[in-house]
């Protein structure tokens, strides 16, 4: 199943065409053009996104902000971090706080979807251990 | 407007490019050479003054001590000849019978015992009756039955034992003086009389001469010479008498002492040094004297020699320090030559580092349309695969070529302002509109401000004079600014207002930001060269310091009031342009958008 992405920057036609072509492509797409935007989708919204594709460089709360925000709010979710060349340190910082990479700007759709797909697996894997977590921790307690 | 401290920008005298300034160096070379001389002048002169003054002082003392040993060792030398003789005469007397004494054999016989014991010293040998009658003679001369009754000495030699005369010419016309003794035999008293050879006597104080003018003689206390002096003296007799007379009188004139005295010889005219002393019982005086001038003529001399030695050093320092000062100059000036190259060379790095910057944050604002333009052709190409046919395709590929052609364009404006920028730095002056400049500034840097958060507003004034400066120059200087306070307010944004207004002859450029503020201690050192607290690589310390020297070349000054913060407002004023407020603006060398 292709992944539920949220695409969040603030060049309005960048992230309407990209969302575009994700969705001809069978992705579930989302998009927000700032920060709060993207908090808000992801707290409220109806679709459950697996991977955040963000941008470095925003007015008002640029990535790394909103990064630490939504990882602190959804761990689980995993966050690409989209830089132009001048801000690659700061997406590399992005990439401490948890991000999973960082792509830069312009970017082929081609290591964008492998970027995604990457990371949904990595997060998939992660759900399978918290749910295998749990089944054994529901086999113990019946164990018991 | 934020309250503050105000700070005039120094006027720097690095930036200011006036240093070239022929009296400057001048200037220089003169304190210099004053300073040169001086400090090597005074050392010389106050050695030369204490040394000199302790040398003649001690010389001084030396050569009067020896004067007062010399004549006072003579004045002994004399005393004790004259006692002697006295005392051989007194042994005679009283040895010999005077019976026999007055025959002529006797006398003589006495006579040639003298000589052979005493040499040509006692000239002749007479005894005389208490008449004043010569009954005895033994001598040279025929002065057998002279009457000496009425001589000076024969009379004092009444109520003395023992007398010794003046010198004197006496009946003969030969100078020569006379030792006298008073002698009483079978109740009749008699006078023996010697005459001392002159000439013998003389040598003895003649034989003391020191350098040209120095010379002893001795007076009697009436002034008259006892001894032949070694110049024609009459002159200055009356003032020996002068002397003597006061002399013999004072205090000094103890035995044993020998008195000095600096006055003017009124026959010479000379300053002359008398060393007297008292001899024969205070009857006689010795006196030497000297010309002040002969008798420090060794001082005087060293004292010619100092002066002379002074005097070339003064004149060896002084042109010494002339051409070392001069050399020192023309070094000096040549190090702010090259130094004054280097400042521009340095400032150029800047405009290049500057424009650097911008380009890095250009480049990234490119990043932007050319990544929508990628997607939307990414999206053509996605559209076609499906084929043009189906469903408004058709009109969804027209809608990307429309945005690809717009984001081409703000690709193409942004390469533009960028250009503008990046052409070699015009210093050309020329007339044009300064609200022009700040709208500009105020677009470009708009992209920036946005991701600062950072609100630009510029407010500009009607009718303002255009200003005569360098576009490109004045282009640096508010992009400096504005940059400047974008990263005052970094992070959390804040207001940016740029205000134009024409107060008088002057038009004024407010840029104020609502940032951190700059803390007093920097204040007043923010337009130096290098100064910077940004950290290692973020920036060149230059920007402030262009902009001062760029202000400062066009008449204009450029003062900063900050309040940490509070925020900083930079105050540009320049003079207007000499043709008044209301033209069109002139555009040229500013960006066409």
């Amino acid at each position: 199943m292709p992944a539920r992405v949220l695409l969040v920057d603030d060049e309005k036609g960048f992230v309407d065409t990209m969302a575009k072509r994700l969705e001809n492509r069978g992705y579930t797409v989302g998009v927000a053009y700032d920060g709060p935007q993207a908090l808000d989708a992801l707290d409220k919204g109806d679709i459950f996104f697996d991977v955040v594709v963000l941008d470095v460089k925003m007015p008002g709360m640029d990535g790394n902000e909103a990064l630490k925000r939504i990882k602190a709010a959804h761990p689980l979710v995993e966050v690409i971090m989209l830089t132009g060349h001048a801000t690659v340190e700061s997406a590399i910082e992005g990439m401490k706080s948890g991000a999973f990479d960082y792509l830069m700007k312009p970017c082929d759709l081609e290591s964008l979807t492998a970027k995604i797909g990457e990371a949904q697996g990595r997060k998939e894997a992660h759900e399978n251990k918290i749910l295998e977590a749990r089944a054994r921790h529901i086999v113990l307690r019946r164990g018991d | 407007m934020p309250a503050g401290q105000t700070v005039r920008g120094a006027p720097n005298a690095e930036w200011s490019g006036f240093m070239s300034d022929a009296h400057y160096y001048q200037g220089l070379a003169k304190s210099m050479m004053f300073t040169i001389i001086l400090v090597s002048f005074a050392p010389l002169l106050v050695v030369v003054l204490i040394a000199g003054y302790q040398y003649s002082v001690a010389y001084e003392e030396k050569v009067e001590a020896h004067l007062r040993e010399l004549v006072l060792k003579h004045d002994q030398t004399i005393d004790s000849y004259l006692d002697e003789k006295m005392a051989e005469i007194r042994v005679l007397a009283k040895v010999i019978d005077l019976g026999r004494l007055a025959t002529p054999e006797g006398i003589r016989a006495l006579h040639d015992a003298l000589t052979l014991g005493h040499g040509t010293d006692f000239v002749d040998l007479g005894l005389i009756d208490e008449h004043g009658i010569q009954v005895a003679y033994s001598g040279p001369f025929r002065l057998q039955g002279l009457d000496y009754s009425r001589e000076p000495w024969f009379k004092a030699v009444r109520e003395k034992t023992v007398h010794v005369s003046d010198v004197g010419l006496g009946m003969r016309g030969v100078p020569h003086f006379i030792i006298a003794l008073r002698m009483r035999a079978e109740g009749r008293e008699w006078v023996l009389r010697s005459t001392l050879d002159f000439i013998a006597f003389n040598r003895l104080v003649e034989d003391i001469r020191i350098g040209e003018t120095g010379m002893a003689y001795i007076v009697n206390r009436e002034g008259e010479f006892q001894t032949t002096p070694r110049r024609d003296m009459t002159a200055e007799a009356p003032f020996l008498r002068e002397l003597a007379r006061s002399l013999t009188g004072s205090a000094d004139q103890v035995h044993g002492r020998a008195a000095m005295a600096v006055m003017d010889n009124p026959a010479t005219g000379r300053e002359t040094i008398f060393v007297t002393s008292p001899i024969k019982g205070g009857d006689w005086l010795m006196v030497y004297q000297q010309d002040t001038a002969d008798a420090f003529a060794t001082l005087n001399r060293s004292r010619d020699l100092a002066i002379g030695i002074l005097f070339l050093g003064g004149l060896a320092i002084t042109v010494m320090a002339f051409l070392m000062s001069r050399r020192m100059a023309r070094k000096v000036e040549r190090a702010d030559a090259a130094k004054e190259i280097l400042n521009e060379q340095v400032i150029e790095a800047g405009k290049l580092a500057s424009v650097g910057e911008l380009a890095a944050g250009i480049a990234h604002e490119i990043n932007n349309p050319v990544a929508i333009m990628v997607e939307e052709a990414g999206w053509i190409q996605d559209l076609l695969e499906e084929g043009l046919s189906r469903d408004d395709n058709e009109r969804e590929v027209q809608r990307a070529l429309n945005q690809i052609r717009t984001q081409g364009g703000r690709c193409k404006e942004i390469t533009h302002k960028l250009l503008s920028f990046a052409r070699k730095i015009d210093p050309t002056v020329m007339s044009f509109d300064l609200n022009e400049l700040v709208r500009e500034i105020a677009e470009l840097s708009g992209q920036r401000a946005k991701y600062a958060n950072v609100v630009i507003e510029t407010s500009l004034g009607d009718n303002i004079a255009p200003i005569e400066a360098s576009p490109s120059e004045m282009q640096q200087v508010f992009l400096n600014l504005v940059n400047n306070a974008i990263d005052a307010m970094d992070p959390g944004g804040g207001d940016l207002d740029i205000i134009t207004r024409q107060e008088g002859d002057t038009v004024l450029a407010l840029v104020s930001d609502t940032g951190s503020g700059i803390p007093e201690a920097n204040l007043s050192r923010i337009f130096d060269p290098f100064f910077t607290t940004k950290p290692v690589g973020k920036g060149t310390g230059l920007g402030l310091s262009i902009i001062y020297g760029i202000i400062n070349k066009l008449g204009g000054t450029i003062t900063v009031d900050s309040a940490v913060g509070r925020g900083t407002t930079f105050t540009i004023s320049l003079p207007a342009g000499k043709n008044g407020g209301g033209d069109a603006p002139d555009g040229a060398g500013t960006p066409e958008a």
